[in-house]
Parts: C-alpha cells; sequence; structure tokens
C-alpha cells in the first residue's frame, strides 16, 4: 500500500508543478475530463453499472453553472454547488428509473434519457441552443480571490480534483464500497445477503453523478462557455473511452485514460502531419480532421485485445511479479 | 374536416408520417432483438448499418447507375456481408465476456463507419430522389397520399412479418429459438451453433441496410442519420422488450405514430416523446410493455 500512496503524493506534487510547465487551460481541462472519468467509474469499474449517458450531468450541471453565473450574477462558488446539485438531482431521477432494469438495459436507458436531455438544452432559450452558453464570467471566490488568472484558478480546480477524487477513493474503500463490489460481482448473491441492491446502486448512480456535474460546473467556469458538445451521445462515448483506456476498476486508471483522450485530441493533427512526412503518405495530413475515426479505432482495439487499460496492464503485471506468475 | 381543431389532411399527413418512421423502428428494432437473442450483444453499430443501407443505394446509382429496385437486394446484401466479417474478426471473441463489451466494440465501430463516410461525404446530405415507378401521389379523397411513403410502410411491414413467420413458424425459425434458449443443447444436437449466429447478425444487419434504402429518398441522407435514429430505437426496445418479435413490430410503429401526432399538436416535444413514454413505462411496467424477463 505504501507504493500507492507514494505515487499519489507523487502525483499531487506534479500537479502543484504542472503550471509551471504546461499551459494552466489544458491542465484545468484535464483535470475537469479526470474528474468526469473517475465519477464514471466509480459505477462501471466498482459497482459493475455502464452508464451511457454521462453527458447528461456534465452538460446540464455546466449550463445551470453557467446560467447561475452569467445571468444570475451568482459567485462561482455558487455556481459550482448549484451544478453539483443540479447533477445530483438529475442522478436521483435517471438513477431511480435506470435502476429498474438490469445489465444492458440499464445503459440503454441511460443514453435514450441522456439524449432526452440534449433535445431539452437544445430547444431551451437560456441555453443559446447551437451556439452555446457564452461569456460566462470568471468572478472571484467568496468574493476574496480573483479567479481570471489561470493560475489562481488552476490550483482551484486541482483543490476541486483532489476532493471530489478522495471521495471517490473514500466511497471504493468504505464498507459501502466492499457492497458495491459485492453487487458488481454476485448481484443474486448480494441479495440474498439481505442487501437492498437498489438503494446501494441508487446511492452510488447520485454520487457518481454529482460528482460528474462538479467537473461539468468546473469546465463551464474554466472554459468561460458551455455547449451542446458535452451534452452530446458522443461525450457518453468519450467518458467510457477514457476510463477504458486507463483501466476500468482502477482508482488512477481514469486520470490516465483523459490525459491519453485529451492529448490525442489535442495533438492529432501534429502527429498526423508527423505521419505524412515520416511516411510521405498524404492520407496522414488528414488525420487531424479524423478525429471521430481515431476514437472508434481505439475504442475497438482497446475492446479487442487491451481490456485491462494502461493502469490495469500495469497492476497486473505488478502482481504478477510479484507471485512470481507470468501473464500474457 | 377537422380533428381537434387541426385540419384532416395536415393529421393524416403527419400520421402518415409518424408509420412511415415507425416502420423504420420496427425493422430496426427487430434486427438489434434478433441479434441480441442469439448473440447476446446490443448492436450499437446498427445505426451505421441503417446509414450504410442508404449510402449504398446513393453510391449504386451514382457510380453504377443502379436503379433503386437492385439496391433494394444488393445493399441489404452488402452490408450484411460487411456485417459477418465483423463477426467473423471481432465480434465472436467477445460472446464469454461481459454484454458490455460487445456495445463498446459495436459502439467503436460506429465511431469508425460514421467518421470515414463523414471525412468523404461531409454531414450535409445527399441528394436521392424517389424511384420513377413510385412517385407522384394518390389522392384519396380527404388526403394526398405520397406512393412512396405507402411502399415504405407496406415493404417495411410485409420484410418484418415475413421475418416473424420465419422465427415463429418455420424449422430454421425453431432451430433460432432453440439457439436463444441454450446454444450448447442446440450445439450438441449437431447443428451448426457458430454458423447460425454468424449469419444471424448478417442477416439483423442486413434488415437495417433494407430500412435504409427505404429510407434513402424520403430521409435526409447522411453519414449521421443513423445514429440520430439509433438511440430512438434504444428506447423503442427498452419499451417493448427484447422478448417478442411481435412485440418489436407493434411498438415500433405504435412509437412512430406516436411521435407523429405529436408533431401535430405539440411539436416542441416530438423528438423527445419517445424518451417521455419509455420513462413512464419503466415507472408502470418495469419489464417493458412485452418483456418476459423476470
Amino acid at each position: 500500500m505504501n507504493q500507492t500512496r507514494l505515487m499519489y503524493v507523487g502525483l499531487l506534487v506534479l500537479g502543484l508543478l504542472a503550471p509551471m510547465a504546461v499551459y494552466p487551460v489544458f491542465m484545468m481541462k484535464l483535470l475537469c475530463f479526470a474528474l468526469f472519468a473517475c465519477a464514471f467509474n466509480l459505477l462501471i469499474g466498482y459497482t459493475g453499472l455502464l452508464s451511457f449517458g454521462h453527458a447528461a450531468f456534465l452538460g446540464g450541471a455546466g449550463y445551470v453553472a453557467g446560467y447561475a453565473m452569467r445571468d444570475l450574477h451568482f459567485g462561482p462558488f455558487i455556481g459550482l454547488a448549484l451544478g453539483t446539485g443540479f447533477g445530483a438531482m438529475l442522478g436521483l431521477g435517471v438513477g431511480l428509473l435506470a435502476i429498474r432494469r438490469q445489465g444492458i438495459y440499464f445503459s440503454m436507458i441511460t443514453l435514450a434519457l441522456a439524449q432526452m436531455l440534449y433535445f431539452v438544452w437544445l430547444q431551451a432559450s437560456f441555453t443559446g441552443g447551437e451556439d452555446g452558453l457564452q461569456g460566462i464570467p470568471r468572478g472571484s471566490l467568496f468574493g476574496l480571490i480573483d479567479l481570471a488568472n489561470d493560475k489562481v484558478l488552476y490550483y482551484l480546480v486541482l483543490v476541486i480534483f483532489v476532493g471530489g477524487f478522495s471521495l471517490i477513493h473514500r466511497v471504493i474503500h468504505s464498507p459501502f464500497g466492499q457492497i458495491l463490489n459485492a453487487i458488481k460481482e454476485n448481484e443474486p448473491r448480494a441479495i440474498s445477503l439481505g442487501y437492498d441492491v437498489d438503494r446501494f446502486k441508487l446511492v452510488v448512480f447520485i454520487i457518481s453523478a454529482s460528482l460528474a456535474g462538479l467537473a461539468g460546473a468546473t469546465k463551464s467556469l474554466v472554459l468561460g462557455f458551455e455547449t451542446l458538445t458535452d451534452a452530446h451521445w458522443t461525450m457518453s462515448g468519450l467518458v467510457v473511452l477514457m476510463a477504458l483506456v486507463g483501466g476500468l476498476g482502477t482508482t488512477i486508471g481514469p486520470v490516465i485514460g483523459a490525459f491519453v483522450i485529451l492529448l490525442l485530441e489535442n495533438k492529432l493533427g501534429e502527429i498526423g502531419n508527423g505521419l505524412a512526412s515520416l511516411t510521405g503518405l498524404e492520407v496522414f495530413n488528414q488525420l487531424g480532421e479524423s478525429v471521430t475515426t481515431v476514437t472508434g479505432l481505439i475504442f475497438v482495439v482497446c475492446v479487442l485485445l487491451f481490456r485491462r487499460g494502461l493502469a490495469g496492464e500495469v497492476i497486473a503485471r505488478f502482481a504478477a511479479s510479484k507471485n512470481g506468475v507470468r501473464v500474457n | 374536416m377537422e380533428i381537434f381543431g387541426i385540419p384532416l389532411s395536415a393529421f393524416a399527413s403527419q400520421l402518415l408520417l409518424g408509420l412511415v418512421n415507425g416502420s423504420f423502428y420496427a425493422i430496426l428494432s427487430l434486427g438489434l432483438a434478433v441479434i441480441f437473442g442469439m448473440l447476446n450483444v446490443i448492436n450499437f453499430a446498427h445505426g451505421a448499418m441503417f446509414m450504410l443501407g442508404a449510402l449504398a443505394t446513393y453510391l449504386g446509382a451514382t457510380w453504377f447507375d443502379l436503379p433503386y429496385w437492385a439496391m433494394l437486394l444488393l445493399a441489404p446484401i452488402v452490408v450484411g456481408a460487411f456485417g459477418v466479417l465483423i463477426e467473423r474478426t471481432m465480434l465472436r471473441h467477445l460472446y464469454k465476456l461481459d454484454h458490455l463489451y460487445g456495445l463498446l466494440l459495436t459502439f467503436g465501430l460506429t465511431l469508425v463507419i460514421e467518421g470515414v463516410c463523414r471525412s468523404i461525404y461531409g454531414s450535409s446530405g445527399l441528394p436521392y430522389s424517389v424511384p420513377e415507378s413510385l412517385g407522384g401521389a394518390t389522392d384519396l379523397g380527404f388526403m394526398v397520399l405520397p406512393n412512396y411513403r405507402a411502399w415504405v410502410v407496406v415493404a417495411s411491414l410485409s420484410v418484418c412479418f415475413a421475418t416473424w413467420f420465419v422465427i415463429e413458424k418455420t424449422r430454421l425459425g425453431s432451430y433460432l429459438r432453440a439457439g436463444t434458449e441454450n446454444a450448447k443443447m442446440v450445439e450438441a444436437f449437431g447443428v451448426n451453433v457458430p454458423l447460425m449466429v454468424m449469419l444471424t447478425y448478417g442477416f439483423g444487419v442486413a434488415l437495417a441496410a433494407f430500412a435504409g434504402v427505404l429510407a434513402a429518398p424520403v430521409i435526409q441522407l447522411s453519414p449521421l442519420m443513423g445514429s440520430n435514429i439509433i438511440i430512438v430505437v434504444f428506447a423503442v426496445v427498452v419499451i417493448g422488450g427484447m422478448g417478442s418479435i411481435m412485440g418489436a413490430i407493434v411498438t415500433g410503429l405504435g412509437l412512430g405514430v406516436v411521435e407523429g401526432l405529436t408533431r401535430v399538436f405539440y411539436p416542441q416535444a416530438s423528438n423527445t416523446v419517445v424518451f417521455v413514454i419509455m420513462a413512464v413505462v419503466l415507472l408502470v411496467r418495469p419489464s417493458g410493455l412485452f418483456g418476459k424477463e423476470k
């Protein structure tokens, strides 16, 4: 366990020093997506529920927080709190409906409800429809700390991320988390042991939705706008991919996954140009515009060959070398 | 004549449009149900296959001058073969794993297929017109019936019922149903189950492509047409339950009609009405209208 703790401390130091080396806005966006992916992973990795509608919480909370801060003139703290609260309420509603069915139906229901909300945002007047909610002010925290400075805001976002991550960590390693794991491994047995499985599922769904909401609200504060992209089903798919690439059911995996996917999205054009000049093939120059295709390919490869994800692979190899067993 | 303050002709034409969409929902949810029954995979790529069917129709016309009627046969075969290829090379490695991996794989495939088509054909609509023999309209007195729309409804319902007949009433269908129930046992009786599974996927996908051909002249033909419809079809499947073929057909058609009527009376809700119905059904009858699960 000490090594894990060492890793967390190392990552925290890295997080504290990051804005000196990396563009802070990119780092903030990364932290938002990392929190989003961790929240998603709490369901799929630790409870066995595949939500295919998590974009609803990210986008919805982003709109609510953005509206509160821009049009209602609330400060960032209230804005984030409202966004998170909206995520929780929405999680309660969606969760109540979705847990009525098991397995693959659960995924289809979450996807369908998220799509419904997408249309709601598309038609609602305050969201700005296709243009999105623009010009969300950053304001100042409690009227004391001015968030206009990227580096100041970065440390706030880091605090939010560490808080959210710690909460998830706490949940996973609590007796509550053990029961979630039991539900994941064998739901009928958990029921026969007398646990009210639906209640546990609902509570964890609300926790996950709230944290996804917090991530969405923070993201709208950071970027200063909120668009339909965040609420679209492709976003629900993207967070699945982040968790999958990093490793489902590992604490740190989704963070790594979010990093990899965001980096790829941002740098795909450059990678393509590099490949084009390396191989002399013109096709690669278009790689920058083919984000969807590349994302899909990674999905397919991960599902077929790489189901443990990056972190899962490392953990499996590490455990094997400890026991003197080889994994393939 | 008016119904609830809406002119009858407008009412009837929206009803027909609802039936057209409902036919697509019916064929697509039928295909999903057949595939899920045999493979235990929710085929997210169903929408992409629907789109490929329509795109193939367009390409057949522009590249080879193939008429609509030829594509009605060819597109399902080509797309079905593509489906068989996917089953052979990818899907079959996932049967032993959790269902969700099948969903994730087909989701990834959807992104690839859509992404590739979009980078070639853009996301705006491609022109494809109604075949001449089905052009024009018939005046029924109370409304003008566009022939092509009537054809879509008739053709899809025929295909749906043919599928129902094959699965419920023939020997081949009894193998399929037995395979859905207990694949190991059927295999022990000497039936080539892997082959059956492969052909089932190919057939389900071909159904989607058939719907795509039918849709080519009436729905805006673009690489994105599939993903717009597939999520609604998922809701249809949740509402109807995947246990019954007839259930899938009835639910699909019914929801198409409801959607069409919503467009008349409360257009703002026409995009969301199916999802609202899904929520209500989940509250009242969680296993779906025709569901057989516990």
